[in-house]
Parts: structure tokens; sequence; C-alpha cells
């Protein structure tokens, strides 16, 4: 396999596919006028195609990838200017997350079966969106990285605002001013950095490993590496969300569209994790010692508290959204725990969380393409018109409250193993929030699942079809595989993690 | 220095692009005085290849060296000839763009053309200027040629308004620049640019001279409508016939900045820890003032004012920096955001409704569902001028924020990032009205002139401008460092 794709730029292939596959639907688009149904239905066939190749094709970077060689690898580099390049390059991290990125985007393609408004654009949009999302991961240039990390803004906010609910506007605007602002102080910070790095000689400053190192040889002193910590913070905590900065989150997740509330809450928000795991801890480790307190009290108030707001939400969505924000904690705790488990239990959530998450909302969106409404109290008793769906959606809600032999547990458990070391009061708090989220996760269960059916229109309603299935089975495969044989995930993020912590904890103070 | 008729003859070659611009204007006049209005079309054209001719007979001829002109009058060297080409393209763009317009508005008056290219020949001698009488010249020569282009619609009372208004004030700023110019030279002893340089470096100046040379910023600030000089620009922009708006966006933004440039680098290079204040406030007021004057403004035209004076701010932040990072930034900001701007107003020509403009932002209401084109042009143009990447416009702002945290000013660079924020809420404002608002109007399909400017400005902030940044950073630190 290896010698097969030798030389090809395996990780440009995956990321520029969807935009090939955009311009594919415009130049479709140009070539024909009006829009019938049927022409819909070929541009949703032509994007699912799309994506399944990207992910394919990402399974085929993944097979070029050594896969226990630490550092980055498929690494392309074409200089740009001003110091800046194109280079890309993935490491285990980067790469378990590119693959939840186009793993999930084909299932969100499937869940987008029922838009009915400007297709084409929907579809380009979201192909656009792809590109952006898997250029994050796999840039290995700084000013690259914010590029794509920023400019999957732009879709996301044309997304949330034509396709969204009632109040999508509002929505939309505060989902990209909200992150805007903590983006543009961390692009001070960048610039920053790259005019230290190349102040003092880096050959090319705007290189993430350039500045890991060059930060690693004590490049930014401490008193700095405080600015410039608080600045990357104030974008990654906006993106992760963290208490008290998580409220665009609700707002964007109820009126986002279903495959846009995915996209969110599994891969948008991973990027603040991925963010403070590949920038504040390897390039910032004074101040990331420093700031430990207040991540961890902020972890923990985000879990408890999210977790309290969720107990009380009458909307389906946004609960779930709440639900994220506690999970978020968690990814935070292990993160600054800043051992080896903790950041093995940081990457494990992030990637758990993405697919758990990520089925809840298409849970919610199955109903809602039925009813049209996500209030909680409107439904219940639905396990009695559609067993299956009922049967999908308690596996996902378990997996949600880290039932052991889901997706879940592993993540929860080693970032509160991790946190434990560090400090048990905070571990402490955390194990409270596993408790608060059965609560909530199986109160919702049991409003919309359980007792008889009181709501005279749900009498009607039809379980699960043939391209629901489809989307249900890849996401319950991977809950279940990843509870049960935790290990195919952690033995290869273990690599990354390992080089992570290892790095921070000769750094310490 | 030569003889009179050695340094004209040894001069003149190198002012080719000058020399065909007037040469044109005073061919043009005769024949728009022999065939009248008729001649509208022709003229036009003839006008749009001589700004092209112009701009590329700079790049053809531009000297290996800077070398002074008409007895040090004018210098031609690098930066001169990067400012002419920009001024020279977006001119021929945005004279384009008008002649289409009045064509179709049958206000066809063969002036138009011949006044864009005099004003263009302005800003040829600003961006050239050597010593303080050409400096002015220069300005005069444009701003004698603005008002009249904002007073276009003579029969219209809020075209007129914005023609007197702009000469009113503008006379005012001539006035400072002149002031503060007889102080420079009162305290320096020359109005060669070197030589006030050289005066400086010898310790001449003190109170007076720093007077005169916040008077003479004060000055070119209004030039290019920084705030807080900026108060003309909304109600210019709002009054004045739309293609001339465009005009006023584009071209006489670059000279204002080169000449600005030329002025700090040059002759007041010695004082550079002075006027980094004054360049630096500028900046900061310009941005944050640009930003939030633009939230309520329901005009598209008043919107790109407000919109036009916190992108100045963005380039002045560029200028306050030191001479090694700061005028690339400027410049190359510049040619990142002018193409953007242009492709705005293509866009905003390009809506009418039973032949009449429309200018408000809710008339963009639905222009994704009827043109989804013509809506995404406009989206990948809005978010160039607001600074998000991957569009060109990010570059700039990620170079201007460079070069001023190069400089020591993070607090500029900080405030830039925030006003940057606030400015996003505005241009997503036409937006969401462009996406998420059901449509009203309907709008007439865009004429060719207006689909091709503003497909190819589309093209241009990306990604061609993006992927082509290594060769235009090579040319604008080629042009600084011969310079400056």
């Amino acid at each position: 396999m290896n010698e097969m794709f030798a030389g090809w730029p395996l990780l440009s292939i995956v990321t520029f596919m969807p935009t090939a596959g955009a311009l594919l639907i415009l130049l479709a688009r140009m070539s024909q006028r009006g829009d019938n149904a049927g022409y819909d239905n070929g541009v949703k066939l032509l994007a699912l195609i799309v994506t399944i190749a990207t992910f394919f094709m990402s399974l085929f970077a993944f097979a070029a990838f050594q896969w226990d060689a630490p550092g980055f690898q498929l690494q392309e580099d074409i200089p740009w200017a001003f110091g800046a390049s194109y280079a890309m390059g993935v490491d285990q991290l980067a790469m378990s997350l590119l693959l939840l990125t186009t793993f999930l985007t084909p299932l969100c393609i499937l869940a987008s079966w029922s838009i009915e408004k400007q297709v084409s654009s929907y579809m380009v949009l979201f192909l656009l969106l792809e590109t952006l999302m898997i250029g994050v991961f796999c840039a290995q240039d700084i000013v690259l990285f914010y590029l794509f990390f920023e400019g999957g803004l732009i879709p996301m906010f044309i997304l949330i605002g034509v396709w969204g609910g009632e109040r999508r506007v509002y929505a939309a605007f505060k989902f990209f001013l909200y992150t805007l602002l903590g983006s543009l102080l961390m692009l001070v910070a960048i610039v920053a950095m790259i005019v230290m790095a190349r102040a003092a000689g880096i050959e090319n400053p705007s290189n993430i490993q350039g500045l890991t190192e060059f930060a690693a040889q004590g490049g930014f002193s401490p008193d700095i590496q405080i600015w410039l910590w608080l600045a990357f913070f104030a974008s990654f905590a906006v993106k992760m969300p963290m208490w008290p900065v998580h409220t665009w989150l609700p707002d964007a997740h109820v009126e986002a569209p279903t495959a846009a509330s995915v996209v969110l809450a599994a891969i948008l928000l991973k990027m603040g994790g991925y963010g403070f795991l590949r920038f504040s801890l390897p390039m910032f480790p004074d101040a990331s010692h420093f700031f430990t307190p207040l991540v961890f009290v902020l972890s923990v108030i985000a879990i408890v508290y999210a977790s309290l707001v969720a107990f009380r939400q009458l909307d389906m969505k946004k609960l779930i959204a709440y639900s994220s924000v506690a999970h978020m904690g968690f990814v935070t705790m292990g993160i600054f725990a800043g051992n080896e488990q903790g950041i093995q239990g940081a990457i494990f959530q992030m990637l758990s969380h993405g697919i758990i998450s990520g089925a809840l909302f298409l849970c919610v969106g199955v109903v809602y393409d039925r009813m049209h409404t996500r209030e909680i109290a409107f439904y219940g008793g639905l396990v009695h018109r559609m067993p299956v769906y009922a049967a999908i959606f308690l596996l996902f809600t378990m997996g949600n409250v880290g039932l052991p032999g889901t997706s879940g547990f592993p993540g929860e458990i080693l970032t509160m193993v991790g946190a434990f070391q560090v400090n048990a009061w905070v571990a402490a708090g955390a194990a409270l929030g596993v408790i608060f989220s059965a609560a909530y996760a199986l109160t919702l269960y049991r409003k919309v699942a359980f007792g008889v059916i009181e709501n005279p229109k749900l009498d009607g309603i039809a379980d699960l079809d043939a391209r629901e299935w489809i989307t249900f089975i890849p996401l319950i495969i991977a809950t279940l595989v990843m509870g049960l044989a935790p290990s195919y995930v952690l033995d290869f993020t273990s690599i990354s993690a390992e080089a992570i912590a290892n790095a921070y904890a000769g750094a310490a103070p | 220095m030569n003889a009179p008729l050695v340094d004209l003859t040894n001069s003149l070659p190198l002012a080719r692009p000058e020399l065909l611009l007037a040469g044109f204007a005073l061919i043009a006049v005769v024949l728009g005085a022999w065939f009248k209005d008729r001649a509208f079309l022709a003229l036009s054209v003839l006008g749009v290849v001589a700004l092209l001719g112009a701009g590329g007979l700079a790049i053809l001829f531009q000297p290996g060296a800077p070398v002074e002109i008409l007895q040090g009058a004018m210098v031609v060297d690098g930066v001169g000839v990067f400012a002419k080409a920009l001024i020279a393209l977006s001119a021929a763009a945005t004279l384009a763009l008008g002649a289409d317009h009045f064509v179709r508005t049958d206000e066809q008056r063969f002036e138009f053309p011949i006044v864009v290219v005099l004003a263009v020949l302005g800003m040829f001698v600003m961006v050239s200027a050597q010593d303080l009488i050409s400096l002015y010249l220069g300005v005069e020569l444009q701003s004698l040629s603005a008002y009249v282009l904002a007073a276009w619609r003579r029969d219209d009372s809020r075209s007129s308004e914005a023609g007197l208004k702009y000469f009113v004030l503008s006379a005012i700023s001539s006035g400072l620049l002149l002031f503060g110019s007889s102080f420079v030279y009162g305290f320096t002893g020359s109005i060669r640019f070197d030589a006030i340089a050289a005066a400086i470096g010898e310790g001449a100046g003190g109170v007076g001279l720093i007077f005169g040379i916040v008077l003479m910023l004060c000055a070119l600030g209004f030039k290019m409508s920084a705030a807080p000089f900026h108060m003309w620009t909304p109600d210019v922009y709002e009054g004045a016939p739309t293609p001339v708006t465009a005009f006023f966006a584009a071209a006489p933004k670059v000279a204002a900045v080169a000449l600005m440039a030329r002025v700090l680098y040059e002759p007041f290079a010695g004082l550079e820890d002075q006027w980094r204040q004054v360049v630096a406030a500028l900046s900061a007021i310009s941005m944050v003032w640009g930003s939030i004057g633009a939230l309520l403004q329901t005009n598209l035209k008043r919107l790109m004012a407000y919109s036009s004076i916190a992108n100045m701010g963005f380039v002045l932040m560029g200028l306050a920096s030191g001479v090694a990072q700061g005028p690339v930034a400027s410049l190359i900001y510049l040619a990142l955001y002018l193409p953007a701007n242009i492709g705005v107003f293509a866009l905003i020509l390009a809506m009418r409704r039973n032949n009449q403009p429309v200018e408000t932002v809710a008339d963009l209401a639905g222009l994704a569902q009827k043109r989804p084109w013509m809506a995404a042009m406009f989206t990948m143009l809005l978010f160039s001028i607001a600074g998000v990447p991957p569009f060109a416009g990010f570059i700039g702002k990620l170079l201007v924020f460079s070069a001023a945290v190069e400089t020591g000013l993070v607090w500029l660079a900080i405030v830039g990032g925030v006003a940057a924020v606030i400015a996003a809420a505005y241009y997503l404002r036409v937006l969401a009205s462009i996406w998420f608002a059901p449509s009203t109007a309907q709008l007439q399909p865009a004429s060719g002139t207006i689909a091709i400017t503003a497909t190819v400005m589309a093209a241009l902030t990306f990604p061609v401008l993006v992927l082509a940044l290594g060769a235009l950073q090579t040319w604008a630190e080629a042009a600084v460092r011969s310079s400056f």
C-alpha cells in the first residue's frame, strides 16, 4: 500500500476532493436551468458520491500512514509567500480527527436528503465546509491552519442562516461574530509568534513543527507565553466551547439544520481541543501550567453547570447542545491534566463525542423531519410506533451517559484518571457530572420514547426508512467497536498523546 | 543638475505614461468638442485603452534604479510604478463600468472619460512627487477633477450637494497642505524631499517643523478619507453617481497612500518617532470609527464609504510601521483590497429595477435565490473586504498586523482585530440580506461589462491573488527597497 501511493499528495487530494465535487455541482448547475426534483436528487447523489470517495481517499491516506511512527507524516510543502508555505502533514492525533471528518460527512449528506430549498447551494457549501474542516487537521503551517480554521465560518454561517430554524439569522450572527472575535485575537498572537521566530532566525517561522521546536528551546519567554496562551485560549475556548463563552452553541445548534448541527457538534467543536493539543500545550508549556487551575475550574463548572442546565431544557436539540458543553468539559480537563491518560482520554472523548453527539442530532433530525418540532413535551411513547428508532436512540443515549461498552465510557474514565493524578477534587467534580449526565439523558429518553402516546399527531409516525437505516448503521458500529475494543483507537492515538505529554512534562517548570 | 533643455530631453522618455494621459485628454477634448456626446462611447473606450497603456508603459519602461526627472520635481521609481499600475488598472475598470452605466442611463456626456483621465494624471504626479510643489500640483489636479465628477449629475440635488461639500471641505484640506508645506519649507530651507531629509538629518526643525508635518498629515489624511478627517466621505459616496463613487473608492486611495508613504519615508524618515504617533492614531481612529459608523447604515454606498474609511485605517497601520515592513504591507494590502472593492461596486451598479438604481441593503433581499452567481460573488468580495480567510483581503490584514507587531505596535494590531470583528457585523448584515431574507425585488439582469468585471474581481480575490502572492511580494519588496 505504501508503495502504491508513494509520492502522491494524498492529504491535498483528500482535502480538495470535496471542492472538486462542489465545482462539479456548479458546472452541472450552469448547464441546466430551473430546479426540478429529479435534478435536485442528482445533486444530492453527486455530493454523496464525492464525500464517500473522499472517505475512501482518506482511508488510502491512512493506509499509507505509518501508524506507529511519531511526528508528522505524508508531508507536503510548497513555499508560498512571506515565509509561510502550503505545508500539509498529519500525526496520529490529526489523522484520527481527519478520519472522523471524512467518516461523518457522507452521513451528513444522507441526513440532508430532506432539504428542498436551494439544494445545489446547500451541497456546494457543505462540500466546501468539508474541505475547510479537513484542511484544519492537515495544515502544518500555522497561517494555513488559520486560513482553514477561520474559513469554515463562512459556509457554516450561510448554512445556519438559510436552512436553519426560526431564529436562524440571530443564531448565525452570534455564531460568526463570537468565533471571529476569539480568532482575531489568536491571529495577532500568531503574527507575534511568527515575528519572534523570524527574528530568532528560524528557517520557516510559520511551520508548526518549526514553531514547536523553537518553543521547546525556550523561544517564548514565560511572560510572553502568558499573553500568547490567552490569545489562543480566546479562540479555542469559544470554539470548544467552554463555560462561560459557550452561549453561542445552544443557539447555533437549535437553529442549524440537522446536518449542520452534526458537523458543528462532531467536528467544529473538536477544532478547539485540537488547537489546545497542537498549540497551547506544546508551544506554551509554562503558561499552560500557570493556567491549569483556571482551566480545571472552568471545566468542572462546564461539566456540572451545563449538565444541570441540560436537565431543564424543553427542546431536544438544546438539551444535546448543553450536554456537548459538558462533554467538552471532560476534554479540556483531560488535556490540561497534561499526563498521558488525560490526553489520551481527551482525544478519545473527542472522537467518541463526535460520533455519539452526531448520532443524537441525527436521532432528533429523524423525528423532526416527521413532526417538525423538537419540543420534548410533544413526543412520548415513541417506542410503540418506532421500536427500531427507540432502540437506536437508546444506544446513543447510553453512549452519551458513558455506559461501559459504548464509546462514551473510555474517554470519560481516562480523563478522570488523568485529572485525578493532578487534582483529586477536580476529578470528583467531574464524576458528579457523570451522574448528572445520566439524569438528563435518561429523562430525555423516558419522556420521548416511553409512556403511552398521548399526542394524537404521533399516531401515524413511521419508523426508520432505508436511508435512515444506512445513516445509522456505521455510527452504531463505530460506537460499539470503540466501546468494546477501545485499544484499537487508543494504541493509535497513544503515539501522539505520549509525545505531547512527554514534551509537556519535560518543559514543566 | 543638467542644463534645462538636456534635462527635458532626458526626462520626457521617462514621463511616457503621463504624456500619454495628457495627450489623450487634450485630443479627446478636441474630438469631444467636434462630435459632442456622440463620441462618448468611443472616447470612453479610448480612455480605458489610454489608462491601460499608461500603466503598461510605466511597468515596461521602469528604470532599474530611481531616476529623477524634470529638474528633480518628480521621480520614477519602484513604488511609483507599483502605484501607477494599480491606479491605472482600477481606474480603467471603473471607467469601463461608468461608461457602461451612463450608456444604459442615457447620460452620455463626453467629458466623463476626459475628467477621469485628468484625475488619473493628477494621481500619477502625486505618486511620483519629489518636492512639495509637484506634490501640491498632483493633489490639486486630482482633487479638482474629483469635484467635477462628484457633481456630475448637476440636475440632481444630491449630486450637486456632494460636489459642493467635497469642494469646500477639500479646499480647506488643500489649505492645510499648503500651510504645512510652508512650515516645512521655512524650517528646513528647501522644497525638495532629499534636501528636507538632509536638513532634518543635520538637526533642522523643532516644533515648527513638527507643526508643518502634522498639518500635512492631516491634509493627506483628508484626501485618503482617514478618520477624523472622513466627514465628507459618506455624503460624497452617497450623493455622487455610483460609477463615480466606484472610481473614488479605488484609484485615489492608491495615490493618497503612495503619496503618504513617500512623504513619511522620504523627507521625514528621520522623524519617524514623531510622526508614528500621529499615523498610528489616525489608523486606530479610522479602523474603529469606520467600523462603528457603518453599523447603522442602510444605504450600500454609505456603508461602503465607512468600509473604505476602516480599510484606510488598516493601510495606515502598515504605514505607521517601520520602513522594513510597513510600506510593503500597505501596498500589498491595497493591491488585495481594491479588486474586491471594485467588484462590490460593479455589483451595486448591477442592482437595477425598472432602470432605476437600487442601493439599500434591503434591496438585496433574496438575491441568493434569484441570482446565485451574483450572490456567490458578492459573498466572496465582501468577505475579502472584511478580511475573512481564505480570501485575499485576509492576507492584507495579516501583513499589516505583522508589520505593526514587528514595529512594537501590538496595541494597534489588537485595536485592528477588534475593529475587524465590529466591521464583520455589517458585512454580515449585507450578506444576511442577500442570503437569508426572502426575495422582494425583481432585479434586472446585469450587463456584460458588469458581469465580466465582477467575475474577474471575484476571481482575483480568490484564488488568483492568493496564489500569486509570492510574485506580488517580490514586486512590492523590490519596489520599496529601491525607493525608500
